[in-house]
């Protein structure tokens, strides 16, 4: 469990954490800015890495499921990513059909 | 409960020693969730209307990727650098819990003045939060975060003071810990800012 991390001497975690952020955000941005592959992919691909990259912030940086209460916390976070993608999502669509 | 028990001899973190330091913590993940909703309905409005340019400049037009690029970086190193400074807090180690939240501090600090002189940039360019309908959500949606990101510097620096008087008590170990997922938390959103906001403004 991660609240034992006091036991280790390096911060391996973070650092694997960090490299990846990286990693994900230049892909991200090398897909929008320089890929060439057509919108739709494009898309798909940035918000996949962003909500792999939100992820690792979450799991590897905050230790969302350290602590006894730590199967509430995760759930309270993927309760709160699903309403999150139901307003965001049911706005747009809701609104192409009005603007 | 049960099994947790017997790790309350001092294996636990000090920010999980007493039952009402669990409760805060608690507490504190159930608020983020209230604050992604939050940020959901602004970014649910950023979306419908960043095409709604009327006279204004479009999303394509204004964003710099490399002001943006420099956002982003020093965000997340500061995320990463208030990761060390919980894990040092977790081996004991006050002079190394200070020295990383004061970088967390000048990276955070560094955000904000790369995110106001790119407002001010906008505005000198005209395009103001009056403009179009895209540049009132762009500036509502990126400033409610900017506004985030300079409350959590002042809260940081009062944590530092308390650090100073206090040291390492199950109390004050409890708010660092709190405020470094507020922290990791501003990052969590700038990521799909920059996704949602940046990069999908500059391909679209």
């Amino acid at each position: 469990m991660g609240a034992n991390d006091h036991h280790e001497s390096f911060p391996w975690k973070h650092i694997i954490g960090f490299l990846l952020s990286l990693v994900l955000t230049f892909a991200a941005l090398w897909a929008a800015l320089s890929s060439g592959l057509p919108l739709k992919t494009v898309i798909v691909i940035i918000v996949v890495f962003a909500v792999i990259q939100a992820s690792l912030q979450l799991f590897m940086f905050m230790h969302v499921t350290e602590s006894d209460s730590g199967r509430i916390q995760t759930f309270n976070m993927a309760y709160s990513f699903f309403i999150a993608v139901v307003v965001v999502a049911g706005s747009i669509w809701v609104m192409q059909f009005v603007l | 409960m049960g099994e947790a028990a017997h790790r309350y001899d001092g294996t636990l973190p000090l920010e999980y020693r007493t039952q009402e330091s669990r409760l805060n913590i608690l507490g504190f993940w159930i608020f983020l969730g209230a604050e992604v909703a939050l940020f959901a309905t602004l970014f649910a409005t950023y979306l419908v209307l960043f095409q709604r340019t009327g006279s204004g400049p479009t999303a394509g037009e204004l964003f710099e990727v490399k002001d943006v690029l420099i956002e982003t970086l020093l965000l997340l190193t500061s995320s990463f650098t208030c990761g060390l400074a919980i894990f040092e807090m977790r081996r004991g180690r006050l002079a190394g819990l200070l020295a990383w939240l004061l970088v967390t501090l000048l990276l955070g600090a560094g955000f904000i003045t790369f995110e106001i002189r790119e407002f001010i940039h906008y505005v000198h360019e005209g395009a103001t939060m009056q403009t179009s309908a895209f540049l009132s959500s762009f500036f509502v949606l990126v400033g409610t975060h900017g506004a985030h990101v300079s409350l959590g510097i002042g809260w940081m620096i009062l944590i530092i003071i308390q650090l100073l008087q206090r040291g390492f008590t199950p109390k004050t170990a409890r708010k660092v810990f709190i405020v470094s997922l507020y922290w990791h938390f501003l990052d969590v959103v700038w990521i799909f800012i920059f996704t949602l906001v940046y990069l999908l403004g500059m391909v679209i």
